[in-house]
C-alpha cells in the first residue's frame, strides 16, 4: 500500500477523498527498482470524468505491458483540494505511487475538449512544472499532448514539449526507446526533442515558427531546422483487432460518470457529416473482429465484476457484424445479470427490437439526432437522416411502448435560415402528432408523449468541411434560440415538447480555442492567472475573466470565430495531415453550399484520401 | 412471464466478515457496497438476484462505518444459490479484493436469521488520540471517574433541533487499554452511539473540546444480542453462523438460470 501524499487531515476535510488515494481494482503497482521510465497519464478534469475515458484505459494498459515502464494516473484536483495544494505547497502527485509528478519522465496529457485548457495549466502549475515548455530544465518531465484537440495544437503549443498526433497505439514504444537511448547517451532534453520530431506523428512545436500577414492570418509555418518535417501525418492503428486492449480495466471505488465496461467495436465513421471532426480524423473506418469482441466482452466482465457493458463507436449500427455481437451479448449477459447499453444506434426495426430486450421500455427514452430542422439544411450538413426515417422510427417506437423521445439539433449551422429553425419546432410537433395519431387514448401509458428538443450551438472545427465557416456571434446564437423557442410555443402539441438550449458564452470561446493559433497562448496564461479553471463546469466558468484576458492581450475573439475565411487561407493546423486531404474538405464545403449530399463510404468512395492507409472500409469489398 | 420468487425459498444466506484498513478508510459506506457487488462477481460467487426488471444482488451490510475509520469487524450478508464452502469463498473473495479490504470468514446462517443490518446491537472500538491532539488534562486518570457517573447527560445537535439524552445506558463498557480507550457502545438504527460522542462528553466534563480530527478510531467487532433487552448477551455477528463445506444449488433454482 502506497503511503498517501495527503494527510488524514486533508483527506477528511475535502469532498470525495476516494478521488486521490488510488489502489483501485486492476490498478498497476510496479517495483520502482525494476522501472526506468515513469509516465504520469493525465486527463485534465475531475476523477469521475477522467476515469470514464476509454483512451486512458487503453494506453495505461499498453504502457504497463512494457517492461521497465510504469504508467500511473493523475487527474485535476477538484476546487477544494486545488486550494489546499496551493496553500500548503503540496506538489501534485500520481495516484498509484503517490509520488510527485515532477519526478516522472513523462507527463502525458489527453486533451478531449477545448474547455479543459486552463486545467492543463492547473496540472502543470500544481506539479511545479514551468507552464511554458521553453522554461523547463533537464530535470523536468517531458510534457506530451494527445487526443482530438491536438489536431489543432497551436493555441496550447507553448505549453507542450511535444504532441503525439493520432492514435496512441503505434509510436509510443518508439518514443520510449528513443528516450532511453538519449538518456544513455546523455544528450539532454533538446536533442531528445530534436530526434523525437523525426518519429512519425510527433510534433515538437519549438522547432517550428509561424509568420503572419498584416491581417493576422498565417503567412507561413516553417520548420526551423534541417531534418524537421514540414508536415506531420497522423498516426493510425490499422491492425485494430490485434492492437492491445485493456482486458483488465480499472474499477473505481466511487461512482463515476461511465461506471461500466466499454467495448470499442470500431474506429471511425463512414457517414461524413460535415460538422463532425471525429468523422474525419478517425478515418478510415476500421471494425474490430466480432470473435475478438465476444472474447473481450467476456474477459472484461469477468475481470471487473461490472454489471454493465457499453458498446462504443461513432455509429454502432454501421458495424457489419452488430446483430451477431448483440445476440451473443444478450444471450450471455442476461444469464449473468449484465445490462447492455447501446448508444449511437440508428433507430429502426432492428435497434428497437434489441432495445426492447435490453431496456425497460417504459422508463427509457429514444434519441434521434437530426441536427437540423429542415431537409434542406440536413443536406447541407450531409446528415443522412430524413423526416421519413425519424417519423417512421418514432411510429415503430410508439407502437413498441416508448413514450419519451429526445431530439438533438444544432443552431447556427452554415446557410441556416429562419425557415430551417422553424423546422426544428415543426419536426418536434410532427413527432408528437405521430404519437397521438397512432396510439389511442386508452393505450397511452404515461398520458401524453414527452418530446425533449435540445439545441447546441454550432462551433466550426478544424479538419471538417465547415472549417471555412463563419461562426455565429453570441447575440446571433441567442436570437436563434429565441426563434426556436417561439416557434415551438406556436405548435399545436407544444405542451408535449420541452425545449433546452446550450449556453452561448462557452460556444463562442470553444470556437476561439478550436480554430485558434499561437497568439492564443498568452490569453490562456492570462485567464489562468485570473483564476479560471474547470471552465467546462458551468458553475465555475466565468466569461468575464476570459473577455478581460482577451482585451488585455489585445486579441479580438471575432477574428477566430465570426470572420469569413477565404478558400486559400493557410490555417494554423494545415501542417498536420489528418488523413483526409484539404481538397476533399474543400469539395465537401462547396457541395454543402449547393445543398448536395455525399454518399457514405460503403456506398460510394468520395476520395477523401484515407485509402492510402491501406485498410479498413476503403478495401472492404476488394478482398 | 416472470419466474416466481424462488430466491426467498431456496437461497442460502451467507455472512461475510471483513476488515477495512489503511488507505481504504477513505472510501465511504456506499463505495464499500459497490466494491462487494463487483468483487463477488469477480470471485465467481453464485450470488442470488432479486426478480423484476432490474434485478440486484441480495445483500445487506451491517452498521455503516464512518469515513476515516478502520475496522476489524465488518459484516455483510448475501444470499447465494450455491455455496463454494467457507474456505474457498474466503480465498476467492480475497483474490478478487484489493489491499485494504480483507475477508476474514464466510459462514452459513440458519434460516430466518434477521439480516446483518437489523441484527446489529453493539460495536466495540479502540480509540486513540492523534499525537499532539490529546486533551490538555490528565485524561487517563480521569477516565474511570467519567464512566462511573450515574448518568451522562448530553445535548445532541441534530439537523433540525437539539435533543437532551443520557449517554450512560448506551455505554456498555469503557476502559483504558494501554494508550487507547476501549469502548463497547450501543449501535443500530435506534439510538446509535458514536465513539466521538462519548469522548466529546468526556472532554466537556473537563471544560475542553476535542481538537480538530483528534481521534483515530478502529471498530474492533460488531455484535448482536442473543439475550433479551434486559439481560443482554452480546456475541459477534457471525457467532450464529456455521463454517461449511460446499453446498450445491437446489434443482428448482437452477432451472431459472
Amino acid at each position: 500500500m502506497s503511503k498517501l501524499a495527503l494527510s488524514d487531515d486533508i483527506l477528511l476535510k475535502i469532498e470525495k477523498p476516494a478521488r486521490y488515494i488510488g489502489g483501485e481494482v486492476n490498478s498497476v503497482i510496479k517495483r520502482k527498482e525494476e522501472v526506468d521510465v515513469r509516465i504520469a497519464f493525465c486527463f485534465p478534469d475531475v476523477y469521475e470524468i477522467g476515469m470514464s475515458h476509454l483512451g486512458i484505459q487503453i494506453l495505461y494498459d499498453m504502457f504497463n505491458r512494457m517492461e521497465g515502464v510504469w504508467c500511473e494516473r493523475v487527474y485535476s484536483p477538484w476546487i477544494d483540494l486545488d486550494a489546499i495544494l496551493r496553500k500548503e505547497k503540496i506538489p501534485l502527485f500520481a495516484l498509484e505511487s503517490q509520488d510527485p509528478i515532477k519526478d516522472f519522465d513523462f507527463l502525458d496529457i489527453t486533451i478531449q475538449y477545448e474547455m479543459c485548457y486552463t486545467n492543463i495549466l492547473q496540472v502543470l502549475d500544481l506539479s511545479g512544472i514551468p507552464l511554458l515548455a521553453a522554461g523547463r530544465g533537464e530535470d523536468m518531465p517531458i510534457v506530451v499532448g494527445g487526443g482530438p484537440c491536438t489536431y489543432n495544437p497551436e493555441p496550447i503549443a507553448d505549453f507542450f514539449d511535444l504532441f503525439y498526433i493520432g492514435e496512441g497505439e503505434t509510436q509510443n514504444e518508439e518514443l520510449i526507446y528513443l528516450y532511453r537511448k538519449c538518456k544513455t547517451e546523455g544528450v539532454g532534453r533538446k536533442e531528445f526533442l530534436r530526434r523525437a520530431a523525426q518519429i512519425p506523428g510527433i510534433y515538437v512545436p519549438s522547432f517550428y515558427e509561424a509568420s503572419y500577414n498584416e491581417d493576422g492570418t498565417i503567412a507561413a509555418f516553417t520548420p526551423l531546422e534541417e531534418g524537421i518535417p514540414a508536415t506531420i501525418v497522423k498516426e493510425v492503428e490499422m491492425k485494430i483487432s490485434d492492437a492491445p486492449y485493456p482486458l483488465k480495466p480499472l474499477v473505481p471505488f466511487m461512482k463515476i460518470t461511465q461506471d461500466r465496461v466499454v467495448l470499442e467495436i470500431m474506429r471511425g465513421c463512414m457517414r461524413g457529416c460535415r460538422f463532425c471532426q471525429a468523422g474525419q480524423i478517425y478515418r478510415p473506418v476500421r471494425e474490430r473482429d466480432v470473435q475478438t469482441l465476444k472474447q473481450y466482452a467476456q474477459e472484461m466482465l469477468r475481470n471487473t465484476g461490472q454489471e454493465e457493458i457499453s458498446l462504443s463507436s461513432l455509429s454502432s449500427s454501421d458495424h457489419t457484424k452488430l446483430p451477431e455481437l448483440i445476440d451473443y451479448l444478450i444471450e450471455d449477459c442476461s444469464k449473468n445479470h449484465v445490462n447492455i447499453s447501446l448508444p449511437s444506434l440508428r433507430i429502426d426495426a432492428f435497434s428497437l427490437d434489441v432495445m426492447s430486450k435490453v431496456q425497460d421500455v417504459k422508463k427509457s427514452s429514444l434519441t434521434f439526432a437530426p441536427e437540423a430542422g429542415s431537409q434542406r439544411l440536413r443536406n447541407v450538413i450531409n446528415k443522412g437522416l430524413t423526416e421519413e426515417d425519424i417519423l417512421g422510427g418514432a411510429a415503430l417506437a410508439f407502437e413498441g411502448g416508448w413514450t419519451r423521445v429526445k431530439l438533438y439539433f444544432m443552431l447556427g449551422l452554415p446557410t441556416e435560415t429562419e425557415a430551417d429553425i422553424r423546422g426544428i419546432a415543426e419536426l418536434s410537433n410532427k413527432v408528437a402528432a405521430t404519437f397521438y395519431d397512432l396510439v389511442p387514448k386508452e393505450k397511452r401509458i404515461n398520458g401524453r408523449v414527452q418530446i425533449v428538443a435540445s439545441t447546441s450551438f454550432f462551433v466550426p472545427k478544424p479538419f471538417t468541411p465547415f472549417q471555412w465557416a463563419s461562426q455565429c456571434t453570441k447575440d446571433e446564437f441567442l436570437d436563434r434560440a429565441y426563434t426556436t423557442k417561439k416557434a415551438i410555443m406556436e405548435q399545436l402539441n407544444q405542451k408535449s415538447i420541452k425545449y433546452n438550449w446550450h449556453e452561448a458564452d462557452t460556444s463562442v470561446l470553444e470556437g476561439v480555442l478550436a480554430r485558434g493559433d499561437r497568439k492564443i497562448a498568452p490569453v490562456l496564461l492570462k485567464v489562468y492567472e485570473k483564476g479560471a479553471i474547470f471552465d467546462a463546469w458551468s458553475e465555475y466558468f466565468d466569461n468575464e475573466k476570459w473577455m478581460q484576458a482577451f482585451k488585455e492581450c489585445g486579441i479580438d475573439p471575432d477574428f477566430y470565430t465570426s470572420r469569413e475565411r477565404s478558400l486559400d487561407e493557410i490555417f494554423p493546423w494545415d501542417f498536420i495531415d489528418c488523413g483526409v486531404s484539404k481538397d476533399f474538405l474543400k469539395r465537401e464545403w462547396q457541395k454543402a453550399q449547393r445543398e448536395e449530399i455525399s454518399n457514405n463510404c460503403r456506398k460510394e468512395c468520395q476520395g477523401c484520401g484515407a485509402a492510402r492507409f491501406g485498410g479498413g472500409i476503403c478495401y472492404e469489398n476488394q478482398n | 412471464m416472470e419466474p416466481p420468487d424462488l430466491a426467498e425459498v431456496y437461497a442460502m444466506k451467507i455472512r461475510i466478515k471483513f476488515r477495512k484498513y489503511g488507505n481504504l478508510k477513505f472510501i465511504g459506506h456506499l463505495d464499500v457496497q459497490r466494491f462487494f457487488q463487483k468483487a463477488v462477481r469477480r470471485a465467481g460467487i453464485d450470488v442470488a438476484y432479486s426478480t423484476g426488471f432490474s434485478p440486484h444482488q441480495i445483500m445487506s451490510f451491517a452498521a455503516p462505518l464512518g469515513l476515516g475509520q478502520e475496522s476489524n469487524g465488518e459484516y455483510m450478508d448475501m444470499e447465494v444459490n450455491s455455496f463454494l464452502g467457507s474456505k474457498e469463498t474466503v480465498e476467492r473473495l480475497n483474490a478478487a479484493s484489493v489491499e485494504g479490504i480483507e475477508i476474514l470468514s464466510a459462514k452459513v446462517l440458519p434460516e430466518h436469521t434477521k439480516n446483518a443490518m437489523a441484527s446489529v446491537a453493539a460495536a466495540s472500538y479502540t480509540v486513540r488520540f492523534r499525537a499532539g491532539r490529546e486533551p490538555d488534562f490528565d485524561w487517563k486518570s480521569c477516565l474511570p471517574r467519567f464512566y462511573l457517573q450515574e448518568s451522562i447527560p448530553i445535548t445532541k445537535e441534530t439537523k433540525k433541533s437539539t435533543l437532551d439524552m443520557d449517554l450512560k445506558p448506551g455505554i456498555y463498557e469503557l476502559r483504558l487499554c494501554q494508550d487507547a480507550i476501549y469502548m463497547l457502545l450501543r449501535t443500530g438504527s435506534a439510538e446509535n452511539i458514536k465513539p466521538s460522542l462519548v469522548l466529546e462528553a468526556f472532554l466537556d466534563m473537563h471544560g475542553e473540546q476535542l481538537k480538530e480530527n483528534a481521534l483515530l478510531i478502529t471498530r474492533e467487532e460488531t455484535y448482536m444480542n442473543i439475550g433479551t433487552e434486559e439481560n443482554r448477551q452480546l456475541v459477534p455477528l457471525d457467532e450464529i453462523g456455521m463454517e461449511s463445506e460446499a453446498i450445491a444449488a437446489t434443482d428448482s433454482e437452477a432451472g431459472y438460470e
